[in-house]
């Protein structure tokens, strides 16, 4: 074998490695790529069924209910970004650092009626931490800006409906 | 005052650090004997400095001395002793000076067991850890000091969060920094090796004990954090794709691939340039691995409090290792000669292949870690990659490398035949097939049928490699056994740590066959799980020294005959205002019953309990797999070959091989 055809190999089999790990990467982000949605997002865009994403927001307080589908229970509760709420079904133990009032990200899809059926829940291993995809789905929301000060009051997400939110768009529209 | 006196001694340290940076550096450049000989003495002295002042650190986590801020923030008198001297690493500042530490461990081990390097050599490479190691205590000092004081001082301490009270966690960091960080010796080679403009055999074989032994170090981290995880967080799973772990993995994977071609280097002193990139890239992906995660970059779970100024000092740092690091090998790496090219049917035909397919496994994981923070700091999407994403690129690789990694080590060196190495590796063969032949049976996914069957190939091939070695039943028992004790350690710990593989994946693909079940129950209700009876009899409270605790009890009964009683737990830590989950699980080496313990609902006789149940086969595995690995490079290491101590002999053997 010439010096010419073992380099050939040598250069072949790098090839070859590199092009496999870029046709699986490629392959695998166009389907398994998990996007991040705000509860206003969902109910805007409802996607796919099939289609794994992350549900971020508030915990609604006083929503968080349990149910038993035969011996396994099921937790129901609602997740909100202030303008819109998505009922979370999760089978399973919530995490110990899930709280009502308090931020929480939610894996699973949106069900044909509009609920969200979560595979996993998520609450950060700090109370005062809020994930940074959750603090930004509820500052485009317009219900709380990082930059000013902590987030409002736990009981006071419940209060926070459509309704409220088209007022709060509406009021400094007459200022102008 | 015993914290001012850490404060100083770590000061201290950083100018000793600044000083073994640049003057056995000047004095290797003009052949100062007095001056290289100062850099064995500076690191030893550094290295003290850096002993007592994390003393000092302790000290002041033991007396409770809250005016310390770092104290005051992260203990509290209640915390048990273990954990006040162990929460010292378990916040930022106190990991950075654990790292520093570690750190100042590697050089001093380069200064007393480097003896025999050439002193030039030895100069550069503890004036290039020098340098790393006084830019990272500057880093502590001032941006992240532990040292600093609070005023006033509070009577008590926040406390520490209870997940970090336990005793895998306490250990978890040191034996995982120590694996980052010892991999700041074969970078410092690497870098040495680049000024002189030299790499050589023998320049292989001095590296290749450090690889080997940062390559142990962080084995066993990762397999610690693994099963920390599996444990403590209570869901049964025992590896989640975050950022932090991928960040532990991504150097793993760099410095396998350095540990298996630091071998060509030595043997066929080929593949030079691309061994020294390697030595470079490992340590650069630990640093950016440890500190891109404490920067917040990266949104993970691990993430301390974040500071712009630490993310600015970081990022400069990192980019003065990294960068000045890159900057030399493109201008001295096309002087350094280049190695024979060689044919790919040849042990060090299959070591490039190893080296191939672990990159790209790397350049995957790493595509897959960083993707999601560049498409929301370019365009603003918040996007994660999960196991899903991980499962589809990373696994289809790694059978490939374990098809090659059991015949590699059969494959003689330079010119091979396949043909050969295939008949004596039949009966491997036969018993692969058999055991794809029963898990196809067993599993019905593809992927763990593939890996449990690349398992049991390599753990096979490696049988036989060691059997073919001592001729096992072709010659008396006595003269085998005569030839196992003559064989070369180093063929040993290979073997091992092939087999540890090939037991962790078996451990990995059984576990994708776990079954569990969560269900809401009273007490003295059954239920079924993978065809054990699950009986939950008693659930009381009990006080614990900084926590309440509800302890459930449940017995397990397979055929009416009791297996075992779990208890697992639920703790309030009052002053947190937190719970955490204490998982019982109960091992016979084959299979994990894991309980955990949920919610209550109702109170009185009427209240039910949540539980969740696990059945995971082989779960034992995936960790004894980890061990097994780092016991094979252990025993490697304890090759004389290996020794730094014999490098002159080595050099003199090395010539007459390759002649």
């Amino acid at each position: 074998m010439t010096r010419k055809s073992r380099r050939l190999w040598l250069v072949g089999g790098c090839l070859i490695g590199l092009g496999t790990a870029t046709a699986l990467t490629l392959s695998a982000f166009s389907s398994n790529i998990v996007f991040f949605m705000a509860p206003s997002q969902v109910h805007a865009h409802p996607p796919a069924a099939d289609r794994t994403i992350r549900l971020g927001g508030m915990v609604v307080a006083g929503s968080v209910r349990q149910q038993k589908n035969g011996d396994t229970p099921v937790s129901q509760f609602d997740v909100t970004d202030g303008q819109d709420a998505v009922t979370v079904h999760y089978e399973g133990i919530l995490p110990d650092l899930f709280r009502e009032g308090q931020s929480v990200v939610a894996i699973g899809s949106v069900l044909a009626d509009g609920s969200f059926r979560a595979s996993e829940v998520l609450a950060k291993h700090d109370e005062t931490y809020m994930p940074k995809e959750v603090a930004e789905a509820l500052r485009r929301s317009g219900k709380w800006d990082p930059r000013y000060g902590k987030a409002p009051d736990a009981a006071s997400w419940n209060s926070m409906t459509k309704s409220a939110t088209s007022q709060d768009k509406a009021a400094p529209q007459h200022g102008s | 005052m015993t914290p001012e006196l850490g404060n100083f001694a770590l000061a201290l340290a950083c100018c000793l650090a600044a000083g073994q940076a640049v003057l056995p550096m000047v004095g290797a450049r003009r052949r100062d004997p007095r001056l290289m000989a100062l850099a064995p003495a500076l690191a030893i002295g550094q290295l003290l400095a850096l002993l007592y002042s994390f003393a000092c650190l302790i000290d002041a986590a033991i007396n409770d001395d809250f005016s310390v801020q770092n104290v005051a923030a992260n203990s509290s008198v209640a915390k048990p002793l273990l954990y006040k001297i162990t929460g010292v690493w378990g916040n930022h500042e106190g990991s950075v000076l654990l790292w520093a530490l570690i750190l100042g461990l590697c050089g001093g081990a380069v200064a007393l067991f480097g003896r025999d390097l050439p002193s030039a050599l030895r100069a550069r490479v503890i004036a290039v850890l020098g340098g790393v190691s006084a830019g990272f205590q500057l880093f502590c000092l001032t941006t992240s000091n532990p040292f600093d004081r609070v005023w006033p001082a509070p009577m008590e301490g926040q406390g520490m969060n209870p997940l970090l009270q336990d005793p895998g966690l306490a250990f978890h960091p040191p034996i995982l920094y120590t694996g980052y960080v010892g991999f700041a010796v074969p970078f410092a080679f690497a870098v040495a090796a680049l000024i002189e403009g030299r790499v050589d055999a023998s320049w292989g074989r001095w590296v290749r004990p450090w690889a080997v032994a940062a390559w142990c170090f962080l084995t066993c981290g990762i397999a610690l954090g693994s099963w920390w995880s599996y444990y403590v967080l209570g869901w049964g799973g025992y590896w989640f794709w975050d950022p932090v772990e991928n960040a532990s993995l991504i150097p793993w994977l760099t410095g396998t691939a350095l540990v298996h071609s630091a071998i060509v280097v030595e043997k066929r002193e080929a593949l030079k340039i691309w061994t020294v990139l390697l030595a470079i890239g490992t340590f650069s992906f630990s640093l950016s691995g440890t500190f891109l995660v404490r920067s917040g970059i990266l949104n993970s779970v691990h993430a301390f409090a974040n500071d712009p100024a630490r993310g600015i000092f970081i990022l400069g740092l990192l980019g003065l290792v990294i960068g000045g690091s890159l900057l030399l090998f493109a201008i001295r790496a096309p002087q350094l000669t280049a190695g024979g090219v060689f044919a790919p049917v040849s042990r060090e035909g299959l070591l490039v292949l190893n080296n191939i397919l672990l990159c790209s496994i790397c350049a995957v994981v790493l595509t897959g870690t960083m993707y999601p923070p560049f498409m929301s700091l370019l365009f603003g999407k918040t996007i994660s990659v999960g196991k899903p994403f991980f499962d589809a690129t990373a696994a289809p690789m790694a059978i490939p490398l374990m098809a090659f990694m059991g015949l590699g080590p059969m494959m003689p060196w330079k010119r091979a035949q396949l043909w050969p190495v295939l008949r004596r590796l039949w009966w491997a063969g036969a018993l692969t097939v058999l055991a794809f032949a029963v898990a196809a049976w067993q599993v019905r996914d593809l992927l763990p049928l593939l890996a449990a069957t690349g398992a049991v190939w390599v753990i096979a091939s490696s049988a036989t490699d060691i059997v073919e070695r001592i001729r096992l039943f072709r010659i008396p028992l006595g003269a085998s056994w005569q030839r196992a004790r003559m064989l070369p350690r180093a063929a040993l710990g290979a073997a091992l740590a092939h087999a540890g593989v090939g037991v962790s994946v078996l451990g990995l693909a059984a576990m994708s066959q776990a079954q569990h079940r969560i269900v809401e129950v009273h007490v003295g209700q059954t239920e079924m799980l993978a065809g054990d009876a699950w009986t939950l009899t008693e659930v009381r409270a009990a006080p614990g020294p900084n926590y309440t605790a509800l302890i459930a009890t449940i017995e397990v009964r397979h055929d009416g005959r009791l297996v075992t009683v779990l208890h697992p737990a639920k703790r309030t830590f009052a002053s947190q205002n937190q719970t955490t989950t204490e998982v019982a699980i109960h091992t016979n080496l084959m299979s994990d019953l894991y309980g955990v313990l949920g919610d209550r609902h109702g109170i009185g006789t009427q209240a039910t309990y949540v539980l969740r149940l696990h059945y995971n086969p082989l779960a034992p595995w995936m960790w004894l797999g980890g061990l097994i690995m780092a016991l094979g490079g252990v025993l490697s290491l304890s090759d004389r070959r290996m020794r730094v101590g014999a490098p002159r002999r080595a050099a003199t053997a090395g010539l007459v091989a390759t002649s």
